[in-house]
């Protein structure tokens, strides 16, 4: 489903991302962990296109966006519809209701009619649990609350691949759990996911594959197995021991 | 002296309305039958005026501020120029070299299109620094969450962004629009008979300049006020998706 080779990206001067390979099979949920500043939020926005890469090409479903020359407009925005992205501050579009929200994809890019695009974002809302919710503004809601409208709004658009970056970072405690929920069930339907997270616990439960960024690189891969109970690179060790520490304080 | 001089006319003029009712009676005669010429003056001219070069003038801002914060130099340059000249140049001289200096070089224009032209002009350059700063004030978040979703750069701008600035934007562009109102005054320089030519015009004939400016002024006054209400409404409105905590 995905194909990543060689992605590289360069702010000016700073290489962010070095050369990054990856397969994601159709299905699959990806979970990246890693320290901040390791790109991992970086390479997850690369495949939206929200950051040009510099180098690589990137190839999901049947669509591939070879960077090494710059792309036209109507290609990236072709390519942009292959994936999704939820935020971590959900950018809900606050002048619209959830409902509106949902619906506004399909109906001003898919062209789809309002009834029709209504009755899918009520569908969604319900999905996310959401449906009693659907005519109040994004200020009326909590953080979890926005947060599983953002998914419904990205899920409108029918992606083959689901980005999330830190979903849940800007929430509260206690609001983490029914994010995460949605996400699983996502996991588990077959919806094909890229997930930077620091939910460990996430990443244990749902992952089929995690990847452990740093500096750029990916710098261990395996399931989630491997990394959490056998890592073998030194770096992913001192960075689950870091976090382990951090949860027994 | 001078103090003297003048505190004596002002009571001059208070003493003349109390004592003398027929000096009283003509002041409001000339105040009753001035009253609809000046209306008129309002209503053909003034208003259209105001209406029709605010419209203009914002979609030439809307224009002007979206060039400003594209990325091609060029455009950037040429809206910084149309900015920076009118700006710099006072409104009179703007309109005095439409109305009166194009014709030298063989374009004429009447006195309504001169000024439509001049006021357009006039609110397109102050309002794009508004709609400017309206649309850099919109997070960065929003932009890209309506790319992700598949939107192209007029979609977003259409859907996303300008809702969103245009609410920030009521209180400047209502400031500018009520400028706007007044400034239309100005058109009586070149003979467009708007409601403060009227005033001159009758004040000219009758000699009671006090009495037609106090009244022209009045009646800005009034549709000032009434837009400033407008503004009110228009504000609550666009605050209804606004947490008022």
């Amino acid at each position: 489903m995905i194909e990543i080779n060689n992605l590289h990206k360069s702010f000016g001067s700073l290489e962010v991302l070095k050369g990054i390979d990856l397969h994601v099979e159709k299905g699959q949920a990806v979970v990246v962990i890693g320290p901040s500043g390791s790109g991992k939020t970086t390479f997850l926005r690369c495949l939206n296109i929200l950051e040009t890469p510099t180098a690589g090409t990137v190839t999901i479903d049947d669509h591939k966006a070879d960077f090494s020359k710059p792309l036209p407009k109507k290609q990236i925005t072709e390519f942009r519809k292959q994936s999704a992205m939820v935020f971590q501050h959900y950018n809900l579009f606050p002048h619209m209701t959830a409902l509106e929200n949902v619906m506004e994809g399909p109906v001003t890019v898919q062209k789809i009619s309002k009834e029709a695009a209504r009755k899918k974002a009520e569908e969604l809302l319900a999905k996310v649990g959401l449906k009693e919710k659907m005519n109040e503004y994004p200020f009326q809601l909590s953080g979890g609350q926005q947060q599983r409208v953002g998914i419904a709004r990205a899920l409108a658009l029918e992606p083959k691949v689901m980005l999330f970056d830190e979903p849940t970072s800007a929430l509260d405690p206690e609001l983490v759990g029914e994010v995460l929920q949605v996400m699983k069930d996502l996991a588990l339907e077959g919806m094909t996911m890229v997930v930077v997270t620091h939910e460990m616990r996430f990443a244990k439960g749902v992952a089929d594959e995690v990847l452990f960024m740093d500096e750029g690189r990916i710098v261990e891969r395996g399931t989630p197995k491997d990394i959490f109970e056998n890592p073998k690179e030194e770096r992913t060790q001192q960075f689950l021991s870091l976090i382990q520490k951090a949860d027994t304080i | 002296m001078m103090k003297f001089h003048r505190n004596g006319l002002a009571k001059m003029y208070l003493n003349s309305i109390f004592t003398n009712p027929e000096r009283l009676e003509r002041l409001l005669d000339i105040a009753q039958s001035s009253f609809l010429p000046l209306l008129e003056g309002a209503i053909q001219y003034t208003i259209p005026l105001t209406l029709i070069s605010f419209t203009i003038g914002l979609m030439l801002a809307t224009l002007t501020a979206l060039a400003r914060i594209s990325t091609v130099k060029l455009f950037q340059n040429i809206a910084r120029i149309y900015v920076s000249i009118i700006r710099g140049t006072p409104l009179l001289v703007q309109l005095s070299i439409l109305f009166y200096g194009l014709p030298t070089v063989g374009i004429t224009l009447e006195p309504f299109t001169a000024a439509i032209l001049g006021f357009s002009l006039n609110v397109g350059a102050y309002a794009s620094e508004v709609i400017r700063a309206a649309i850099l004030s919109i997070p960065k978040g929003q932009w890209e969450a309506a790319n992700t979703i598949g939107m192209s750069y007029s979609q977003s701008l259409k859907r996303i962004i300008l809702p969103q600035a245009s609410r920030v934007s009521i209180p400047p562009l209502s400031n500018t629009f009520i400028s706007l109102v007044k400034d239309t005054s100005l058109a009586s320089f070149i003979l467009v008979t708007e409601m403060f030519r009227r005033a001159q015009e009758i004040a000219a004939f009758n000699y009671e300049f006090l009495l037609l400016y106090a009244q022209a002024g009045l009646i800005y006054w009034v549709l000032c006020f009434l837009l400033s209400l407008v503004q009110g409404r228009l504000e609550h409105r666009f605050d209804r998706y606004v947490s008022r905590a």
